[in-house]
């Protein structure tokens, strides 16, 4: 195996709020490598965005801090790094594309202006190269006539338009790791392809590794090597993409799979999980999904589930597999 | 079923920065360019394309959040595309938008209960009765009571966008403007939201025109489906006449783009070839020429009108779609 890029070890984020303490995010462990692609999916809510926030020292604080854990980036833990030398490594080393683009740009300067300043600052290009550069990257995410639209202002480009703006800017430092926020939500499918190609290139070309963030399980099989499952700040299944469809365990996660509309002709009701997601402040004693779990049984109102291995390269934090995995447990 | 909405050749133009400051020509940006349609009254239309392609613009003119260049909007009976002052702000009452971008549309400064009793309060409506709508609208879309004191920035993505929803359904609108209502959700809490939106259609006999790029989504919810294309509409017509013979080549295209949640797919993808155009200079004749699989001479030449192309009166904009000359009414 390569060393790996990027490896969060039992990462906790949690929020002082006046009215409680909010576990955003509490003992996630993955590891990535190089020219690797990692799915995250899950509950809206369940920490997704704060942990991708969390590896770029973003949370804002207070009320939010980081309580435990590592995040070890080409081996140095960038928990020890101070804001001055995080702010070398965002953009040029890890780059995200946030999940809402009109709050990361500003709406009061133009697109070029925000683009170029962008680019000069890990590069050392003079204007006109940066703005070069940054038609050169608006037509890669296709917007159509990129030198005459990098004069106008945020507003005036369309939802998906502003997504691949932010896209552009992402990769305009050609990144080693890119963290993409729910990317494609705003595109239809026809750009949703191309801007994953995209990044599939960059991944081949630059051994670029990826965190994509999405509920959109189509895209996690269409890219994503492997996947991580979280509910309520914590992970709940994580193994390879194909295994999630094919042999999905947790019954969050059959859940979501079961939660995507067909095209069939004939329309039935959709299949949603019953229930609300937890008040992170109040979770539930025992395992956190079992208010809303079809298989619960008595000991999930009390014991709180271990990650536990199941398959090679598969793991499942649920109290029905616990057998399964102490029998592979004694027979390894 | 009543006819809740009529568009008439609707058009919306912005005026762009000239690129020379001498040149006397104004350029424009043909965002929306021609486009009609009607809605019944409790049906759902969809309303995709290609992101840019005016979707959203011909939503807020609708809505007449945007003064629009020219065209017709006639709601329930009454042309509505000159409405100002006291009229336009009843119409309001009876029109809501689902904003696509929860962020941007919601106040960081107020709480949860504020932002989704504001639109009552604007319109008179008591505060006691506000308060027991605001519980009653919470629990609908899924959020905990406990919630009404905090602040947007508290809340993730998708507690956001039903945030917005309550608001949005907060005055009983008849028509409901969704632009992307569940794009930022996960599937379990998009299909509880769907479910909802459906079930309070049910109940209020709401109309939805429901913008979104997830195509199994809008199959899933709509009725009827509109493809738009650069500013134009391209195909429209029962949603399961479009979503199994799609007669346009884009509409074809893009169907076989849906990305599956299977690991083996066999679909053969359509490629479009080429980059979108500028919808400041749309290409002569069809303007999906520049990309079509199927494009001849004729398509760089003359505009293909709408026109019928089944008995349930689907109708698509393509010189190669074959007409259905409609059965003589009864
Ligand atoms: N500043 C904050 N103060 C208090 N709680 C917060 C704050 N920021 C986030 N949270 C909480 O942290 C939790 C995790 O939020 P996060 O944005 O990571 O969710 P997510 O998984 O990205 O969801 P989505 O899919 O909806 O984007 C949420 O329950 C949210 O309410
Ligand atoms: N206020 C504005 N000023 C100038 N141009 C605008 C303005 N609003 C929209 N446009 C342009 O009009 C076109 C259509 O935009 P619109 O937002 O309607 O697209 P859309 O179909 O909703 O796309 P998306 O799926 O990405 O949301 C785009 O080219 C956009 O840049
Ligand atoms: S009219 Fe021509 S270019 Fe337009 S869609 Fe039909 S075949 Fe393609
Ligand atoms: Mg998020
Ligand atoms: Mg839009």
């Amino acid at each position: 195996m390569t060393t790996p890029l990027l490896e969060v070890r039992n990462l906790r984020t949690h929020f002082f709020t006046k009215a409680g303490v909010v576990k955003a995010v509490d003992g996630v462990d993955f590891q990535i490598s190089p020219g690797e692609t990692l799915g995250i999916v899950g509950e809206s809510g369940s920490g997704k965005s704060i942990t991708a926030m969390s590896i770029l020292g973003l949370i804002p604080s207070p009320p939010g801090k980081i309580v435990d854990g590592e995040i070890l980036f080409k081996g140095e833990n960038l928990l020890h790094k101070k804001e001055k030398e995080m702010r070398k490594i965002r953009g040029k080393e890890i780059a995200m594309v946030f999940q809402d683009p009109m709050t990361s740009l500003n709406p009061v300067f133009t697109v070029e202006k925000q683009m170029v300043e962008t680019i000069m600052t890990h590069e050392s290009l003079t204007k006109k190269q940066a703005r070069a550069r940054a038609v050169e990257l608006l037509q890669l995410v296709g917007i159509p006539d990129p030198s005459q639209r990098l004069r106008t202002y945020p507003h005036e480009f369309s939802g998906g338009m502003r997504q691949r703006v932010m896209i552009a800017m992402a990769i305009s430092c050609n990144p080693s790791l890119l963290i993409a926020d729910e990317p494609t939500t705003a595109l239809d499918v026809t750009i949703q392809a191309q801007i994953l190609e995209l990044f599939k290139q960059m991944q081949k070309e630059l051994n670029m590794a990826t965190i994509m963030i999405t509920h959109d399980l189509g895209v996690v099989a269409e890219v994503c090597d492997e996947v991580m499952v979280m509910y309520a700040g914590k992970p709940a299944e994580f193994t390879n993409a194909k295994e999630i469809f094919t042999n999905g365990k947790h019954p969050y996660t059959t859940g979501l799979l079961h939660s995507i509309p067909k095209i069939t002709p004939e329309k039935q009701k959709l299949k949603a999980i019953a229930g609300q997601p937890p008040d992170l402040r109040h979770l539930p004693q025992g395992c956190s999904f079992a208010p809303r779990c079809s298989k619960a049984m008595e000991r999930c109102l009390t014991v709180d589930p271990e990650m536990r291995q199941v398959g090679e390269n598969h793991q499942v934090r649920c109290l029905l597999y616990e057998d399964e995995a102490s029998k592979k447990a004694v027979t390894t | 079923m009543k006819t809740l909405l009529e568009v008439h050749d609707l058009k919306m133009h912005f005026p762009l920065k000239s690129e020379k400051w001498f040149s006397k020509e104004k350029p424009v940006l043909k965002a929306v360019d021609g486009v009609s349609f009607s809605v019944r009254k409790g049906e759902t239309l969809g309303l995709v394309g290609e992101s840019g392609c005016g979707k959203s613009t011909t939503g807020r003119a609708i809505l007449k959040l945007l003064e629009s260049t020219a065209g017709q909007i006639i709601f329930k009976g009454e042309d509505i595309t000159h409405y100002k002052g006291e009229k336009l702000r009843k119409l309001r009452r009876q029109m809501q938008l689902i904003f696509q971008d929860p962020y941007a549309s919601l106040n960081p400064r107020k709480t949860i209960a504020s932002i989704i009793t504001e639109p009552m309060k604007i319109f008179g409506i008591p505060k006691e009765e506000r308060r027991k709508k605001l519980d009653q609208l919470l629990d609908v879309v899924g959020l905990n009571a406990s919630h009404k004191q905090r602040y947007p920035h508290e809340f993730s993505g998708g507690q956001r966008q039903r945030i917005g929803i309550a608001r949005s359904l907060a005055l009983e609108p008849e028509l409901v403007i969704c632009d992307e209502p569940v794009s930022a959700l996960d599937v379990s809490i998009q299909a509880q939201v769907i479910n909802l939106m459906e079930d309070l259609q049910q109940e209020f006999d709401l109309t939805y025109i429901f913008i979104a790029h997830d195509l199994s989504v809008v199959h899933h919810i709509s009725d009827r489906v509109a493809v738009m294309y650069l500013g134009e509409l391209v195909e429209i017509g029962e949603a399961n006449e479009v979503y199994q013979q799609p007669q346009h080549p884009y509409t074809q295209a893009l169907l076989s783009a849906v990305p599956e949640a299977t690991p083996d797919r066999e679909k053969e993808r359509i490629l479009l070839k080429g980059d979108l155009p500028s919808p400041q200079n749309p290409p002569a004749g069809c303007k999906f020429h520049t990309r079509c699989p199927l494009a001849e001479e004729i398509c760089r030449v003359k505009k293909p009108e709408l026109k019928r192309v089944s008995e349930d009166g689907q109708m698509a904009a393509c010189h190669f779609a074959k007409e259905v000359v409609a059965a003589a009414p009864v």
